[in-house]
C-alpha cells in the first residue's frame, strides 16, 4: 500500500496505444469485448490475427490467454474461448485483436522506472527478454544492464546508445534499439509514467524491432496536466466500495476483516491496522476491514462520507475511529462524528454498528466531553489507541 | 542546539498568501518562529498582518534572502507549481527548503532533486509531502502542532506526520531536541540517514526515535548506517505489518526494491543493528523510556 495510492497500472492495449502515440514501434491492434467483434477486427488486419487476453497479471500465455487465429471465424472462436476466462483470479473482459508478427528471431527487454533508493530514474535493458525479467535479474544479473538517467538531462540518442552498449545488444539491431530507447523515454516523460516496460522487444524476420507486449504505470498525482489519463482507469474492476470512496475523494482500501477503520494520516491509519490485528488475536482473530485516511482536516462532512462508506460494508461488525488531533482540534472531530451520525440517520442509512472512538492530542478533553455529552447509544469512548483497538476487536468478535 | 532549525533560523514562506500558507504562517509565528517574509511575485511589496505581526511579501526567494537574511523556506505552493517553487529556492541557494506540499508528481520531485544535485546540493530539501520539522521552544517550520511537547533530549525522525505527533505526545513529558518529518513520498530530499547523522552529532540529543513505514528500503539502509555510525541509543517503529501487499509494481520495479519493503524485513534489519523496535506506538514509547533510564 503506497501512500496515496497514486499508481495506475494499464492494460496491454492501453500501453500499446501510448507507445504508438510517442513513436515506439508496435503492431496494429484493437480492443474488443464481444466474440463477434473479433471477426471485423481480424478482417481489417487482412484475415488473420493474434487474440490476446487483457489482464493485469503475468503468465497469460501459459494460461491459454494468447491464441493465433488463421481466419476471421477462428478469431471469433478464440475470442469466445478467452473472454470470460479466469487467469490467476483475473476475469478476462476484453481481448486485443492484434496483427500477427513476422517471424520472431530474438526477444529483448527494455524499461524505464523510478529507482527510489537512488532517487533517480533508471533504464534497464537486456538481450534476454521474453521471459520473466525477475528470473533474469536473479540468475544472470550481468545480463541486465541498469543505467541511471538524470531526469533533467533525459535520454538523448547518445545516452540511448550508452544504454544499448552496456546491455551488449548485437550490432545489427543496436541503432534500432537505441531509437526505441529514445521514444520509450518520451513516453515515460510525456505520460508522467512511473514505469514503462517492453517485454518482449522483438527482432523480427525483416530486421525490424517491435514492441510486442508492454506495461505502463501512470502517476495519478500528475492528473492535473494529464486530462486524458482519467479515461484509462479501470473503474469497472475496482471494488464497489473503493470506487464509491474514490468518488468522494477518500483514500480507502478494502481489506477482508471485520473492524472498520477511520483515522487521520496514512502512517497512523497503517499503525491502527496493526494494532487492531494484534488485538484481534485475542478476540476470535478479527482483522481490520479497511484502510481509510480522512486526512488532516476531518470535517463533519468528511467524517460522514467516511462513515457512510464503512457502514455500507457488510463485512464490518464494529468501527474504530482513531484520531490524533494535530492542527485539527479534537472538539471539531467529535462534533464531526456526532453530526455525521445524525446526517446518516437523516439520509435513511442503517446506523446500527458500534463505534469506538479514540481522541488524543489537540483539545482532546473538549472532544471527549462532547462525545460523552452526546451520549450516543452506539458510540463508546476509549482514550488510548491500544485500549480502543481492543474494544473494537471485542465488539467485532461478538 | 537541535538539528537543521534553531531560534536563529530566519524563515520565509513560499505560498504564504494562500489559504493553507496563511493558516500555518500564523501558527508558526505563535510557536515563536522568526518568520521574516513571504514570497509571491504577484503580491510583492505588500505585507500581511498576522495578529499584529507585519510580514512583508517579496517577489522572489532571492529577493527575500537579500533583504532579510532568510535561511529557511517553507513551501506550501500547490502541486502544479511546487517544482518551480523548489527550483527557485535551489537557484537562490537557500540552505534549507521544507516542502510541505502533498501530491507532487514523481517526475517533478525527481526533477528538483536532480536539479539540487547538479547545483552542488547547497539547499537541503526536507519533504515533499511532509509535516516539516520543529525544534520545540525555538522554531517550527511546517505544520507540526507546536503545543504537543516541550524541549527535551529525544531526537525524532519519521516518514509519517500523524505518527510523529503521536510519538511526540506519548513522550511529551520528556521532550524533544528536534522532530523531523521527512515524508512518505517515493522521492524525498532529507532521509532517515541524514537526520540520524545530525542527531548523532547533536550534543543536546541523548536518544533517537526513528519511525518508518512499508515501501522502499530506506529503513534497511538506515539500519546499516546506525550499525556503522551511531553510538546513541536508537528506538524504532515501523507501521504496516498487517498491510497487504500493495498494487504489484511491474516486474521492473520489483527488481529495484528487491524483497525488502515489508515491515517485517525493516524490523529485522533495524534489530540486527541494535535498534529496539516496538510493535505499537505505545510499546515504542515504553522502549524509549527504558533506553533513556538505562
Amino acid at each position: 500500500m503506497e501512500k496515496g495510492r497514486t499508481r495506475v497500472d494499464l492494460f496491454e492495449y492501453q500501453a500499446r496505444d501510448l507507445f504508438a502515440k510517442h513513436g515506439v514501434p508496435v503492431l496494429a491492434g484493437e480492443v474488443i469485448d464481444t466474440p463477434e467483434a473479433a471477426r471485423k477486427a481480424t478482417e481489417r488486419l487482412g484475415g488473420k490475427s493474434v487474440v490476446k487476453a487483457q489482464v493485469k497479471v503475468g503468465g497469460r500465455g501459459k494460461a491459454g490467454g494468447v491464441k493465433l487465429a488463421a481466419t476471421p471465424d477462428e478469431a471469433v472462436a478464440r475470442a469466445t474461448d478467452i473472454l470470460g476466462m479466469d487467469i490467476k483470479g483475473h476475469t478476462v473482459h476484453k481481448v486485443m485483436i492484434a496483427e500477427t508478427a513476422p517471424e520472431i528471431l530474438e526477444e529483448y527487454y527494455v524499461s524505464y522506472l523510478l529507482d527510489r533508493t537512488n532517487r533517480t530514474f533508471l533504464a534497464m535493458a537486456s538481450v534476454q527478454g521474453g521471459m520473466d525479467i525477475e528470473e533474469v535479474a536473479e540468475k544472470t544479473p550481468e545480463a541486465l544492464a541498469k543505467v541511471p538517467v538524470d531526469s533533467n538531462e533525459g535520454v538523448t540518442i547518445e545516452k540511448a546508445r550508452e544504454i544499448v552498449a552496456q546491455a551488449k545488444f548485437p550490432a545489427e539491431v543496436a541503432e534500432k534499439v537505441a531509437e526505441v530507447m529514445v521514444t520509450l523515454w518520451k513516453t515515460f516523460v510525456a505520460e508522467d509514467a512511473l514505469l514503462v516496460e517492453v517485454n518482449p522487444l522483438a527482432k523480427v524476420a525483416n530486421g525490424d524491432v517491435l514492441a510486442l507486449d508492454g506495461k505502463v504505470s501512470l502517476d495519478e498525482n500528475a492528473d492535473f496536466r494529464q486530462p486524458e489519463h482519467e479515461a484509462l482507469e479501470d473503474k469497472a474492476a475496482a471494488n464497489p466500495l473503493e470506487a464509491a470512496a474514490k468518488a468522494k475523494g477518500l483514500n480507502y482500501v478494502k481489506l477482508d476483516g471485520e473492524v472498520g477503520i477511520i483515522g487521520n494520516g496514512a502512517g497512523l491509519v497503517m499503525s491502527t491496522l496493526d494494532v487492531v490485528a494484534y488485538a484481534g488475536e485475542k478476540h476470535g482473530n478479527v482483522k481490520p476491514a479497511n484502510f481509510l485516511d480522512i486526512g488532516g482536516g476531518a470535517s463533519a462532512e468528511v467524517m460522514a462520507n467516511g462513515l457512510e462508506i464503512i457502514l455500507g460494508d457488510p463485512d464490518v461488525k464494529s468501527v474504530f475511529v482513531n484520531v490524533f488531533g494535530g492542527i485539527t482540534a479534537c472538539d471539531e472531530v467529535a462534533k464531526g462524528i456526532v453530526q455525521a451520525l445524525e446526517l446518516l440517520k437523516a439520509k435513511g442509512e442503517d446506523v446500527s454498528k458500534p463505534l469506538v472512538v479514540r481522541l488524543d492530542g489537540n483539545n482532546a478533553e473538549l472532544g471527549r466531553k462532547i462525545l460523552s455529552d452526546a451520549n450516543h447509544p452506539l458510540v463508546q469512548r476509549v482514550d488510548t489507541m491500544d485500549g480502543a483497538a481492543d474494544k473494537a476487536a471485542e465488539l467485532a468478535a461478538k | 542546539m537541535a538539528i537543521f532549525l534553531t531560534k536563529d533560523s530566519k524563515v520565509i514562506v513560499q505560498g504564504m498568501t494562500g489559504a493553507t500558507g496563511m493558516k500555518h504562517t500564523k501558527l508558526m509565528l505563535a510557536d515563536g518562529t522568526n518568520i521574516v517574509g513571504g514570497v509571491n511575485p504577484r503580491k510583492a511589496g505588500t505585507s500581511v498582518d498576522f495578529d499584529g505581526t507585519e510580514v512583508p511579501v517579496f517577489g522572489s526567494v532571492a529577493e527575500a534572502m537579500e533583504k532579510t537574511g532568510a535561511n529557511v523556506t517553507v513551501v506550501f505552493v500547490p502541486p502544479a507549481f511546487a517544482k518551480a517553487a523548489v527550483v527557485e529556492a535551489i537557484d537562490a541557494e537557500i540552505p534549507l527548503a521544507v516542502v510541505i506540499t502533498e501530491g507532487i508528481a514523481v517526475h517533478d520531485s525527481a526533477a528538483f532533486w536532480a536539479y539540487a544535485g547538479s547545483k552542488g546540493n547547497k539547499t537541503r530539501i526536507i519533504g515533499p509531502n511532509c509535516p516539516g520539522l520543529i525544534t520545540p521552544g525555538q522554531s517550527n517550520a511546517g505544520i507540526i502542532p507546536g503545543d504537543i511537547t516541550k524541549p527535551g533530549r529525544i531526537g525524532l525522525v519519521s516518514k509519517s506526520g500523524t505518527l510523529t505527533y503521536q510519538m511526540m505526545y506519548e513522550l511529551r513529558d520528556i521532550g524533544f531536541s528536534s522532530a523531523v518529518g521527512i515524508g512518505g513520498d517515493p522521492v524525498i530530499g532529507t532521509t532517515h540517514i541524514d537526520a540520524l547523522a545530525a542527531f548523532e552529532a547533536d550534543p543536546e540529543t541523548d536518544l533517537i526515535v526513528m519511525i518508518g513505514e512499508i515501501g522502499g528500503d530506506a529503513e534497511e539502509r538506515a539500519a546499516d548506517f546506525i550499525k556503522a555510525n551511531v553510538t546513541k541509543p536508537v528506538v524504532g517503529y515501523v507501521a504496516g505489518f498487517t498491510a497487504p501487499e500493495g498494487k504489484t509494481m511491474g516486474h521492473a520495479g520489483a527488481i529495484v526494491s528487491g524483497s525488502s519493503g515489508t515491515a517485517q524485513a525493516k524490523k529485522e534489519a533495524l534489530e540486527a543493528a541494535g535498534v529496539k523496535v516496538g510493535k505499537t506506538p505505545s510499546e515504542t514509547a515504553l522502549l524509549a523510556r527504558e533506553a533513556l533510564s538505562a
